[in-house]
């Protein structure tokens, strides 16, 4: 057994812990502490990277009892991608955090690290019930951390925001439940096997589950009937704390790839490819309406709220076609959504900050005292979200075009998805236009001008030219990703004894 | 007592939603308590109703699944967690915008 696997779970809950203990402890020491155990993750992460790359699973059983009677961590290329994704998001959070922002209450660093232990081990478990007390792990984090700072706005999404997720809690408590007391396991790898030998009068109340489960998966992941929390909540969340939920909504899609495709997946029998047609009319939907509120916000924040949304379709799409290219073409995506998204975030902070009482409001103000430094950036942030050339939108958006199959979806996928990057131009150009351009001739008087936030931006940014430089081993590994998600074979071997 | 069990679990989700969709954050915290107690008895049912049944392997031809009582006090702490959260959270929220509708503003 590898110990490295439980290592992202515990150094953060270890972190987050001491940090609780200490809580007198001066700023200046929560931070070392917080960004120690911050910046040892990317390492870690990019260790087990190289690990899952190998192609085997690995498999963790706590306490050493064997799955299916255990609970498992589960190490699959999947899982550490994610991790990885998240190390880096949340490193630059955090810097970007210990400039000023984390100084609004007290335990600032330790929820940053309790919201990093609850995604990690959303990210690793094997055990749906596990998946469950991870994500209340991560979501009364995710409260607090919505919430913090305080102020009338904040209160007000994060109390819509807590009564939603607490009912989704609750649905998929029945989910659960309902699955465990058919199949009697809550090993996922076991409930496939036992999906797969359900006898047909059960598969009705299976598929029922099944579908519980993709209403909380879908609220996690703000798809369309479920999003309408996303952008206030987000618009109205401190920087950091907006930029690290980037991540957030590709919890619930990792969710929805998970479960989808391994234990209603193509070994499942009668209900093989569950929610496959659904997905999809979704996926299109959710895309058209995000592009078309990123058009109608009046603030910035809500633009790149929903911005979000829209990445939320994108990826959705390319599950839903749950071809290997597709599934690549998504993940390729999802990495590059959520460091640009992350990354617009903290730029628009950044502007928000030198426009005085306006803040990101898109509307005629005050000069910003590095306009062209702020709106190369943002001009460059705006392409690459957008879907043009050269950057990493680009390329996972030509991916996910060149993936749809049958003709019938071509004929949704490229229109829906090239008019959403148009509209999305649009959005993005009237927002920018207005930020740099149309301004006053003075700047603000309480103009504040951060260098390091600055630094910590570009570098976020960076990564969407470093993931066109890098396109060719990134998107190796996408595709040997999809193509191990779609061979349930190994995972299979789980339960049937031993590391597969 | 399989029936009497799914009315009471009806009768408890239905009184939750009623009070969820009430909009004000008493009823709101009411509301989410009753669906929670409902989730939890339902999760303790999915071991099979059943009495004199012991826990343990090898006392008797049947016995009582451990697993969903493990699983219902997961459940509790979790779900009395998050209720302590939102009381805290409406707390300020009255402070903050002086009204206890879940929206911030009283409806027009």
């Amino acid at each position: 057994m590898n110990h490295g696997v439980i290592l992202p779970i515990l150094l953060p809950l270890f972190a987050g812990s001491l940090l609780l203990i200490l809580s007198r402890l001066s700023m200046t020491g929560k931070r070392w502490i917080s960004m120690c155990s911050t910046l040892a993750l990317l390492p870690l992460s990019v260790w087990l990277l190289l690990q899952a790359d190998t192609g085997v699973l690995h498999v963790y059983a706590l306490g050493n009892w064997q799955a299916p009677f255990g609970i498992v961590l589960v190490l699959d290329r999947l899982a550490a991608l994610m991790l990885v994704v998240t190390a880096v998001l949340a490193t630059f959070a955090a810097l970007y955090a210990i400039r000023g922002d984390d100084e609004r209450g007290p335990n600032f660093h330790a929820l940053l690290q309790f919201q990093l232990l609850g995604i990690n081990g959303a990210f690793l478990t094997g055990d749906l019930f596990n998946l469950f007390v991870f994500f209340e792990i991560l979501l009364i984090a995710s409260y607090s951390l919505l919430v913090y700072g305080g102020g009338p706005k904040r209160v007000k999404a994060g109390m819509h925001y807590v009564v939603l997720n607490l009912v989704a809690s609750s649905l998929f408590l029945i989910g659960v439940g309902t699955l465990y007391g058919l199949l009697g396991t809550l090993n996922m790898a076991d409930l496939a096997v036992k999906i797969a030998a359900a006898d047909v009068e059960r598969q009705p109340l299976i598929a029922a589950a099944g579908y519980l489960l993709l209403i909380v998966f879908g609220l996690k992941g703000a798809i369309l009937p479920l999003y309408f929390w996303l952008p206030s909540a987000y618009a109205s969340a401190t920087a950091p704390v907006a930029a690290l939920f980037a991540i957030m909504t590709k919890v619930g899609l990792y969710a929805v790839i998970r479960v989808f495709t391994l234990m209603f997946g193509s070994e499942a029998g009668g209900l093989a490819h569950l929610v496959d047609e659904l997905l999809w009319p979704l996926a299109m939907l959710t895309l058209a309406v995000g592009a078309a509120g990123a058009l109608a916000m009046r603030s910035l924040e809500r633009v790149i709220g929903y911005l979000v949304i829209v990445s939320v379709g994108t990826l959705l799409a390319g599950v839903a076609i749950a071809t290997p290219e597709s599934l690549a073409a998504a993940l390729f995506y999802l990495v590059h959504s959520t460091w640009v998204c992350g990354g617009l975030f903290l730029l628009a902070d950044v502007v928000a900050r030198q426009r005085g009482e306006l803040r990101g409001r898109l509307r005629e103000g005050p000069r910003l005292l590095q306009p062209l430094l702020l709106g190369s950036l943002f001009f460059m942030a705006a392409i690459s979200v957008a879907g043009l050339p050269p950057f990493s939108g680009f390329l996972g958006k030509l991916m996910l075009l060149r993936s749809a199959q049958t003709g019938e979806q071509m004929l949704v996928l490229w229109p829906v998805v090239l008019i959403a990057g148009l509209v999305m131009v649009i959005a993005l150009g009237r927002a920018g236009s207005t930020l740099f351009w149309r301004s006053a001739p003075e700047s603000a008087a309480d103009a504040e001008s951060d260098w390091v936030r600055i630094l910590v931006v570009i570098g976020l940014l960076a990564f969407s030219p470093l993931l066109v430089v890098a396109a060719q081993p990134v998107q190796e590994y996408m595709q040997a990703t999809a193509q191990q998600l779609l061979n349930l074979q190994p995972y299979l071997q789980i339960v049937r004894g031993g590391e597969a | 007592m399989e029936a009497l069990f799914a009315i009471t679990l009806g009768v408890l989700t239905s009184s939750g939603v009623y009070l969820l969709m009430r909009a004000r954050i008493y009823p709101v915290v009411m509301g989410l308590t009753l669906i929670s107690y409902a989730v939890n008895l339902f999760l303790f049912g999915m071991g099979r109703l059943g009495t004199g049944v012991p826990a343990v392997i090898g006392k008797s031809s049947e016995y009582g699944d451990p697993l969903p009582q493990a699983l219902v006090l997961t459940a509790i702490v979790i779900g009395f967690a998050m209720t302590a959260f939102v009381v805290v959270l409406s707390l300020r929220a009255l402070g903050e915008l002086s009204t206890d509708h879940v929206d911030g503003e009283e409806p027009r």
